[in-house]
């Protein structure tokens, strides 16, 4: 049996590369819904999917198209308030198109503070979504419309339905989390399989040769802001909505941006499954590490101590990861199955 | 415009100027080390951090000041000569987007070291030195600021000196230029890096006790270098006085924005203001105002 | 008093792409309409002069290809060589005189229409996409044709599946052209220098151009290496009828492989004509002689 492939050879069916997914079909819409403790879901699932899509977002931009961006939680803001915003002010608005609205937004910020990267590249960009951050943290505290005029800028989640189903409990939220992610997912999938996604690592790994050769860089770079920000801007809503319930300005800090960027480091840059093995480390991570201060060092681990230590660690990870394995968990991940399999 | 009005625009532009000083200050520790390495070190501000609570943490435990001076300078001597043979040694010939988050995960390993260590409280930092403002011509002036300023310049001129002058300085200066016909000569890197590591961990720690003296010694600090990156690229990576002029630039017109513009959007620009004005410079001057404009070789 | 000789459409097209910023000569423009209005000329470059520092790389190198022709620039180390290629292709921008590619006259010709005007080059250092396979690099070359959205390639729509589909028969008829088929599904950063080099000339190919740059497409080969790429090079003349600017440090393989001869020295053309001629010429040889006692010695004969 065959298929057609995107670039019109008839290639075999992989029946195991289909495996994975079936199986995580059965274990996210199966498995975890039935049995799932509320802890699971509230504390470890939903962070988990909301960081795991922000980090499908910024690696299009940095992992694939090669553009540092230390904004992300600017975006992922943009999206949340958005999508209040929307839903608040338009009535009967459904919940998808709330979120579609929202990523929009995202990217629409994005694409503006994107455009210097026509000009600017590596540092002097960097520097450009640092200016995301700063601005869209300020403007969302300082002008009250944004959250509606609660006077500590604080929104609070709406009731959320899809097509008459109320998802307001754990396992609702959940579902609508996970099928976000799996649809966005595999959108970023296909693209970055495509002959756009392919300019993306041209743009990447050489600008002056991909310019000669016709790819149009700028519009490229553009693509890449929007879509990343569009991303990003509903992992936002997903996190606002799905998992805190309720949020302020100061949430999406630059901690938050820096945790994302870490996520696909760690992960691996330019590898789907990277921001999903990523994200899971970020999120298991500090338990982890709380559990085992608390065993070896009982109460000498508090939480200040349990903060910095998880500072080092991380930090720590991050360079041993740059030094000894810059294609991250995702290649691990590869190198372990190589050698069971 | 009166008499009056013009005296305070004056006064805010001082005011401005001498905490472009400060930024300056730590922009300089970045320029030493990018110049010589290529490195952004997003580290810097831990390690001004790490000075400045390793210092007044001593004092605080009854060592003289001289002595603390000294064993700190001792300990940013060997958190230099650490970081270079632990992370940027393994690191070279790696993309300068790598380098940058290597020193991204530093920074979040001095911070936590450095609160770990000696805890996250806030510390009080007395220099002896007297704040009370003085007037010149109608125009009030802190005594600290213009102190700060004054060992700004002093280390700008030493530093300056030492590059100029000294037989290290040329290697570092070689170095900048050229790393791989540095090598050929016979010019040891790793020592130069190393040493250029301390000197940034100087700086860290002169602008670790001024910025300590002025805000407390506490975790914020090192946020200090979120200030100094657009100072950094408003006056081109290379050259110091880009550091200085930039850094003044943004202290003067920051404080005038937030004078005369702040009213109008409600305040509170300083957190993005720099970040602006350094954009708009960029897109007019993609290499900042002092930077060297670089013929891309095919 | 420019458009006068100069095609008045064709020279409005060239204003409107690329601003006028190089110095108008009208001793350089007539030169160029009556080079580049011959239709045998691909490309035709006037008066040419760029300088880097106060520097000057090239003054007044005028230079014209004709359709089917290996044409060779050759010169000692910094003679601006690369620089003239780089003029051609967009990357920089001469302080003065014009280019004439294909009868559209350019002061700067734009980088990013250039795989449009039917040019494609290689690069001296290598400038492959090292996260891509060495199939997909080649199918890179061709993206100027592509018209089909991300959004079209996201749902798979008709549009962008027939042009995946002709990329890749292209694609598959130059790796086949090159003997890259052992290789084709690996990494092109993985791949040995001389392969790479070889992935290079195929994506440069791949876009089917009238007149195609090579810029040192054997530096650092072995000799066998270096006779296997000019089998290439003259193949691709041959077969696919591309005209061909070769840039080359190695005379021996220069003199062989191509038809005519220009040569480059402190950035101004000492010579230009058949190998015989040039190989002739005293001005070439004292020019190669002077280096060859300075530099590690490139033998002319």
């Amino acid at each position: 049996m065959a298929v057609q492939a995107l670039d019109g050879t008839r290639v075999p069916i992989d029946w195991q590369r289909l495996a994975m997914p079936a199986v995580l079909i059965v274990v996210g819409y199966g498995l975890i819904p039935a049995y799932a403790s509320s802890y699971l879901v509230e504390a470890i699932l939903l962070p988990f999917l909301a960081l795991s899509l922000a980090a499908v977002g910024l690696n299009l931009l940095t992992g694939y198209c090669g553009q540092l961006s230390l904004g992300s939680s600017a975006f992922m803001a943009v999206g949340a308030f958005a999508a209040y915003n929307f839903n608040l002010r338009i009535d009967g608005l459904p919940l998808p198109a709330t979120m579609i609205l929202a990523g929009i937004s995202a990217a629409g910020i994005g694409v503006v503070f994107g455009l210097p990267s026509l000009r600017l590249r590596g540092f002097y960009l960097a520097v450009s979504t640092l200016a995301a951050q700063f601005f869209v943290q300020w403007a969302l505290t300082k002008f009250g419309w944004f959250s509606n005029y609660n006077p500590s800028g604080v929104i609070s989640a709406p009731h959320l339905i899809v097509a008459g189903f109320p998802l307001d409990g754990a396992t609702g939220r959940y579902l609508l989390s996970v099928t976000t992610v799996i649809v966005l997912t595999a959108v970023v999938w296909r693209l970055v399989n495509s002959a756009t996604g392919r300019n993306f690592i041209a743009v990447r790994d050489n600008e002056t040769a991909a310019r000669v050769i016709g790819v149009p860089v700028l519009r490229t770079k553009l693509l890449a802001f929007a879509i990343s920000s569009f991303i990003i801007g509903v992992a936002g809503v997903l996190w606002a909505f799905t998992y805190l319930r309720t949020v302020e300005p100061a949430g999406f800090n630059l901690d938050r941006s820096f945790q994302i960027l870490f996520i696909i480091i760690i992960g691996g840059l330019a590898s789907m499954r990277g921001a999903f093995l990523g994200a899971a480390f970020i999120v298991v991570f500090p338990l982890l590490l709380s559990r085992i201060g608390a065993f070896a060092f009982g109460d000498l681990f508090d939480s200040g101590v349990l903060d910095m230590s998880q500072r080092i660690v991380l930090g720590a990870l991050i360079i041993i990861f740059l030094i000894a394995e810059p294609s991250g968990l995702s290649a691990l991940f590869d190198r372990l199955k190589r050698r069971i399999g | 415009m009166s008499y009056y009005d013009f005296l305070f625009v004056i006064e805010v532009l001082v005011g401005g100027l001498l905490s472009g000083v400060m930024y300056s200050l730590v922009a300089i520790g970045f320029v030493l080390i990018y110049k010589t390495s290529g490195v952004l070190n997003f580290a810097q501000g831990s390690m001004v951090l790490f000075a400045a609570l390793t210092f007044v943490s001593l004092v605080e435990r009854g060592i003289p000041f001289a002595l603390s001076l000294l064993i700190t300078f001792a300990v940013m001597v060997a958190l230099g000569f650490t970081i270079e043979r632990t992370v940027l040694r393994p690191l070279v010939n790696r993309s300068p987007m790598t380098l940058f988050m290597a020193t991204l995960g530093l920074s979040y390993i001095i911070e936590g070291a450095a609160q770990l260590i000696w805890g996250t409280q806030v510390h009080g930092l007395d220099l002896g030195i007297d704040d009370t403002p003085f007037e010149v011509g109608g125009i009030l002036i802190s005594s600290f600021d213009l102190l700060a300023a004054a060992i700004a310049a002093a280390m700008v001129a030493g530093l300056s000196a030492f590059f100029y002058w000294t037989r290290i300085g040329l290697a570092f200066r070689a170095v900048a230029d050229d790393q791989f016909a540095a090598l050929a000569v016979g010019l040891r890197l790793p020592r130069i890096w190393g040493t250029v590591w301390t000197a940034a961990g100087f700086v860290a720690l002169v602008a670790g006790l001024l910025w300590g003296a002025r805000l407390g010694v506490q975790f914020s600090l090192s946020l200090i270098v979120l200030k100094a990156l657009p100072v950094l690229v408003l006056g081109g990576f290379d050259p110091i006085l880009g550091a200085i002029v930039g850094g003044l630039i943004i202290g003067a017109s920051e404080k005038l924005a937030e004078v005369y513009l702040g009213p109008f959007v409600g305040g509170g620009i300083e957190g993005w203001f720099a970040y602006a004005l350094a954009l708009v410079v960029l897109l007019v001057r993609p290499s900042g105002l002092f930077g060297q404009k670089t013929v891309e070789r095919v | 008093m420019i458009g006068a000789s100069l095609g008045a459409a064709a020279y409005e097209r060239a204003s409107e792409i690329s601003a006028i910023l190089a110095v108008a000569n009208p001793v350089d423009d007539r030169r160029l309409a009556r080079l580049s209005s011959r239709p045998d000329v691909v490309l035709a470059l006037s008066g040419i002069g760029i300088s880097f520092g106060g520097v000057k790389a090239l003054s007044d190198v005028d230079l014209e290809v004709e359709v089917g022709e290996i044409r060779a620039v050759i010169g000692p180390n910094g003679a601006g060589k690369s620089s003239l290629i780089n003029i051609i292709s967009g990357l920089y921008h001469a302080d003065r005189g014009r280019i004439a590619i294909d009868g559209q006259s350019f002061s700067q010709v734009p980088a990013s229409r250039l795989a449009r005007l039917g040019v494609a080059r290689t690069f001296q250092n290598l400038a492959l996409f090292g996260g891509l396979s060495v199939r997909n690099n080649i199918a890179c070359g061709r993206v100027h044709t592509r018209r089909a959205s991300f959004v079209e390639h996201i749902a798979g729509l008709p549009r962008a599946r027939s042009e995946d589909a002709g990329i890749a028969e292209k694609t598959d008829q130059i790796v086949a052209f090159l003997h890259l088929e052992s290789v084709a599904d690996r990494l092109v950063a993985t791949l040995p220098y001389g392969l790479q080099k070889r992935v290079e000339l195929a994506r440069a190919l791949v876009a089917e151009p009238k007149l195609l740059l090579l810029d040192e497409p054997m530096a650092g080969m072995t000799a066998t290496e270096k006779a296997e790429m000019a089998g290439f090079v003259r193949a691709a003349r041959d077969r696919h009828g591309v005209t061909i600017i070769l840039i080359e440090h190695d005379i021996g393989v220069v003199m062989g492989l191509s038809d005519r001869v220009a040569v480059l020295d402190y950035g101004r053309k000492i010579a230009d004509g058949t190998p015989a001629e040039v190989r002739a010429d005293p001005a070439v040889i004292r020019a190669y002689i002077g280096t060859a006692e300075g530099e590690n010695g490139e033998d002319i004969r």
